[in-house]
Formats: C-alpha cells, structure tokens, sequence
C-alpha cells in the first residue's frame, strides 16, 4: 500500500473519530471509553497475524503473550461496557 | 479466500467500529452499539486467520490456547467485578492493549530484520514507547484506583526533573534504535517508556485519574494504529487511529466537566508542588447526629436533596437510597439526587449505580441545574462524597481540586454528611464544610447508617 494511501485512510479516522463522539453526555462518558478501549482491543488481529509468521522462539514466545494480552482487551473490555450499559435497560431516554 | 473479499470484510469489521462508537455516544443506542463492535472484533478475528498473505500458519494450536485462556481471564473479571471496581478494570485493560501492542511492534521488529524501512522502524518506536508508557501507566493508575498505593499525588524532591531525564532517555534511544538498528537499543528505550510510564501517572492526583486513563486509552489507540503500518492492515489503522481520536476528543470533554485544563492535569507532574495542608483543621469540633436526628431533619423538610458519591457505592446502598426516598415522596417531600458528573470514581458512575436501583429519571438532576435550587433546599443529604461538595475547590487556589465546579451544597438550609470516618477525600484534602454549624455528621457504612434512617422514619 503506498504511503499516500495509509496517510489518507489515517487523516479520515481522525475525522471520523472526532466526529462520532463530538456530542456525547457525561452519563456516558465512562461507557464511550470502556467501549474505545474495547475496540483497540482490535491489536489481536496484529498479534495473530505476527503469531502465524514467528517461527523463531522469542518472536513466539512474545506473540503469544500478545495474543493472550489482547484478547483480555478485546473481550473484556466489550463484557464490561455492556455489563455498564445493562444498567440503563428499561430507562427510556437519557440526558439531553 | 481472495484479496479482494478479505479486504471487503475487513472493511466491514471498521465500519462497524464507526458504528459501534457512535452508538454508545447516545443512551438509546449504546448497548446495540456495543454489540455491533464486539460482533465485528469476533468477525475480525475469525477473519484474520484466513488472511492470504499468509502462506502457512504457525503456531495455531498455540494461538488458539492463548486465546481460550485470555477469554477465561478477562470475561470472568468483567463479569464478576463489582460497580465499584469498573473503572480500574477498564484501566488495567487498557494497559493490556497497550502491552499487546507493543510486543506486536517488536516480534515485527525481530521478524523484520535488516529488511525493515526507516518509516517502519520509526513506527515500531512510536508503539514500543507508547505502548510501554499506557501499560505501566495503566498498572499505576489501577493500583491508585484499587487503593493499592496512595490516591494522593507522589511528588518527590526533583520530581520533574527525573520524569524529563526519563522521557529524554527514552526519545534519545528511539533515536538510537531508528538510526542503528539493533535488539539492545530497543530493550533499553522499552525499559526507559515502562519507568516513563510511571513516573508519568505517579504525581496525578486521585481526582484526575480518569481523566488519564482516557489519555493512556487514546494513546494505546494510536499505537494500534502505528503497529497496523507496520503490519501493512487497514483495519489496525482505521481502528486505532478512531480510537485515538475519539479518545483524544472525550479526554477533552472529561477534563471540561471536571473544570480541569487537560495541560494542567498532564503536566502537574512537572509542576506539582507537595501541598500545603491546613493545620488548623484537624482538632475543631464537629457536630454528629444520631440516625433519629436526621430522620428527624429530613422528616421535617419541604425539599431535599440526595448528594450520592463514591461511598455509597462502596457500600452498596444505592437500593436502601431509594427505599428512604420513596418513603420521603410518599409523605409530599420533593426529593431529586443532585449528580455531579464525576461523582464516584468516573463521569456518570453515580447515574449508572443509580439506574441499578431503579431511581426514576427525573429525579437525577444534573449539576448546572441542581445548583440554583441549593437555597430553596431545606436539607442536603451528603452520601459517601467528599471532593465534589468541598468548597476548597472556589475558595482555596492550590488545592488539587480548585477550580472544578462543585455541587454548592453550602447554600441550602443543613446540610448532612454520611460518612464512615473523618479521612479526606480521594483528592486528599480538608473539607470546611464539615465544620459549619449547619452541618450534621452521621458517621459508619452508608448503607447501614441509611437503614437506621430508613427505619426511624418509619417511626416518625
């Protein structure tokens, strides 16, 4: 992929990023960032894909970890902000 | 599968992520949000295995067994932790992204060899540096949360002095690595971010925490991003750098609703002073009420209201709350909570406990429309907060909370503390408010001192 390409994909999700979020309330302040947590919890697809190319011990071993680390990221962290927005169920509405 | 299609789905699994982002920004959609993310993570991982650059797996048995046991690590931790634990474990997630992240950076680096161009090895830096720093970050920050270590911000004699030296190092040795290459200078610039990455956090007063765990949460999210380049993957790229920057834009916000400059949060390590703490204080007299003296004040009243805070989540007691306000409404008293947003441990932790116990909407009142109401309150009931009531935070400049917009409880006609011992705070200073004639003490666990409450009302 050429350079131009990822520099172009990158300075979109920026925008991307600050605009999906630029109006959010406080009540949700916490679960908005336990789920982005969540979603960089996305480094698991990068540890696997260095897991299934290492064929040496060391790049092994520290893949592997990543891919452990990551997946506590990954499901953990989409567990906990449901577990946080469980509790709003039933509540109609929200702060304005 | 072909090129084309494993790049279709990978662009599917990021809009998802768009979606999943935008969701959780409004009450109505956030649950649906969330799932839409988790379900386009799961695609994402089931996909990447099918990936056609890669000519042979390895190592799959392994990588299926790292995966079972991170699955039955993290799903009973986030299922099992109570409210109160949340935001620690949200940091301590966090941390383990960044820590992921940055070994994926560096078995690239090793994988790469000689072979590796000057723009990858530059971005194998930025997320060994930047991964290091949100992991030990992180752990620091879950260990003031978790009530580990000190809440308090820990300045020592040429702090910030060491902290610079520290960051230096570790910029100097990224320099190193990008101009020679080589295992040890890389080794080294990752001990130097990990020390970084403690030093950093270490200063940071209770009350700013979250606010940190959000930037070491943007962060982790840029160097998902920096990793996805090396890697040569669009979605790491698209993910991460959402997560960066929403993260960036909600650090923000968080700061704004606490009444923080996020450069004074970030960079009250170099600048922190160890505080000068009020003698005086400590040997005035209180006054302590009977839990008859406060079903009594608050029998009496025409309007109250509900302060709720981090106590009464550690109690537990927001169903006992609800129980002694719903008797209170039964008799004509108009009773409304007043939310602060950062009550607790984490913005909308308060709304999020009550909600639990099923406290009707309307009556959690938000902090700009709380306070003008304080005067025409006859009794403020304080339960297990501290720091957002504490009247430091206008009339004391230093203090670690000044300038954050406080609930003006002072206002109102009495105002009663709930509280389980005369201790400080999270952010570690003197409440006056404690000491005004106005004020009544009932000291012990929030929910049994609410319970007695609950039942001297009962025989009133």
């Amino acid at each position: 992929m050429s350079s131009l390409a990822i520099l172009t994909i990158f300075v979109l999700s920026v925008f991307v990023g600050f605009e999906v979020v630029s109006k959010v309330s406080t009540t949700l302040h916490t679960p908005l960032m336990s789920g982005a947590n969540a979603i960089h919890g996305i480094i698991l697809v990068g540890a696997i894909m260095v897991a299934m190319k290492s064929d040496s011990t060391l790049g092994t071993v520290l893949s592997i970890i990543a891919v452990f680390l990551a997946t506590i990221n990954m499901v953990g962290g989409f567990v906990v902000t449901d577990r946080m927005l469980e509790m709003f169920k039933g509540k109609k509405g929200g702060s304005k | 599968m072909s090129k084309n299609l494993y790049d279709l789905l990978g662009l599917l699994v990021a809009v998802s992520f768009i979606l999943a982002l935008k969701g959780l920004s409004s009450p109505k959609s956030a649950r649906r949000g969330n799932l839409i993310g988790a379900t386009g993570a799961g695609l994402a991982t089931i996909l990447v295995f099918t990936d056609p650059a890669v000519a042979k797996i390895h190592n799959l048995a392994l990588i299926l067994i790292a995966i079972a046991i991170g699955v039955l690590a993290g799903v009973p931790a986030a299922r099992k932790i109570k409210m109160t634990s949340m935001p620690q474990l949200v940091a301590l997630f966090n941390g383990v992204g960044g820590g992921a992240a940055a070994l994926v950076a560096i078995v690239e680096y090793l994988n790469l060899g000689s072979e590796a161009s000057v723009a990858e090895i530059v971005a194998t830096v930025f997320t060994v540096v930047v991964g290091c720093t949100s992991f030990s970050g992180s752990v620091i920050t879950f260990l003031k949360l978790q009530e580990l270590m000190t809440t308090r911000p820990v300045v020592f004699p040429g702090g910030r002095f060491v902290i610079a030296a520290t960051l230096a190092g570790a910029l100097a040795t990224a320099g190193w690595t990008i101009a020679s290459g080589g295992n040890t200078p890389l080794l080294v610039m990752a001990v130097l971010s990990l020390l970084f990455g403690v030093l950093f956090v270490l200063p940071v007063g209770g009350a700013d925490v979250p606010i940190v765990i959000s930037l070491l949460n943007a962060f982790t999210g840029l160097t998902v991003a920096a990793s996805g380049y090396v890697l040569q993957s669009t979605l790491l790229i698209v993910a991460g750098t959402l997560v960066g920057a929403s993260g960036t834009i909600l650090t923000r916000l968080m700061a704004e609703a606490m009444g923080r400059s996020l450069f004074g949060t970030l960079f009250g390590a170099f600048t922190a002073k160890p505080q000068a703490v009020s003698g005086v204080a400590e040997d005035r007299p209180v006054k302590s009420g009977s839990p008859e003296d406060v079903a009594i004040l608050l029998n009496y009243a025409q309007r109250v209201v509900i302060v709720p805070g981090f106590g009464l989540a550690v109690a537990q007691a927001q169903h006992t709350i609800r129980e002694m306000a719903d008797l209170l409404a039964a008799r004509g008293i108009d009773v409304a909570y007043g939310i602060h947003p950062v009550a607790g441990r984490m913005p909308g932790h308060m709304n999020v406990l009550l909600a639990e116990a099923n406290v009707p909407y309307e009556q959690l009142v938000e902090m700009d429309e709380i306070n003008p109401t304080f005067p025409q309150t006859d009794v403020v009931l304080v339960v297990g907060a501290n720091d957002v009531v504490n009247p430091a935070a206008k009339t004391t400049p230093g203090a670690p909370i000044y300038g954050m917009p406080i609930l003006e409880v002072g206002s109102a006609g009495n105002v009663i503390f709930l509280k389980r011992s005369m201790r400080p705070g999270f952010a570690g200073i003197e409440n006056e408010l404690l000491y005004d004639p106005k004020t009544t003490l009932l000291f012990g666990d929030a929910k049994e001192s609410l319970t007695k409450v609950v039942s001297a009302l009962k025989n009133l």
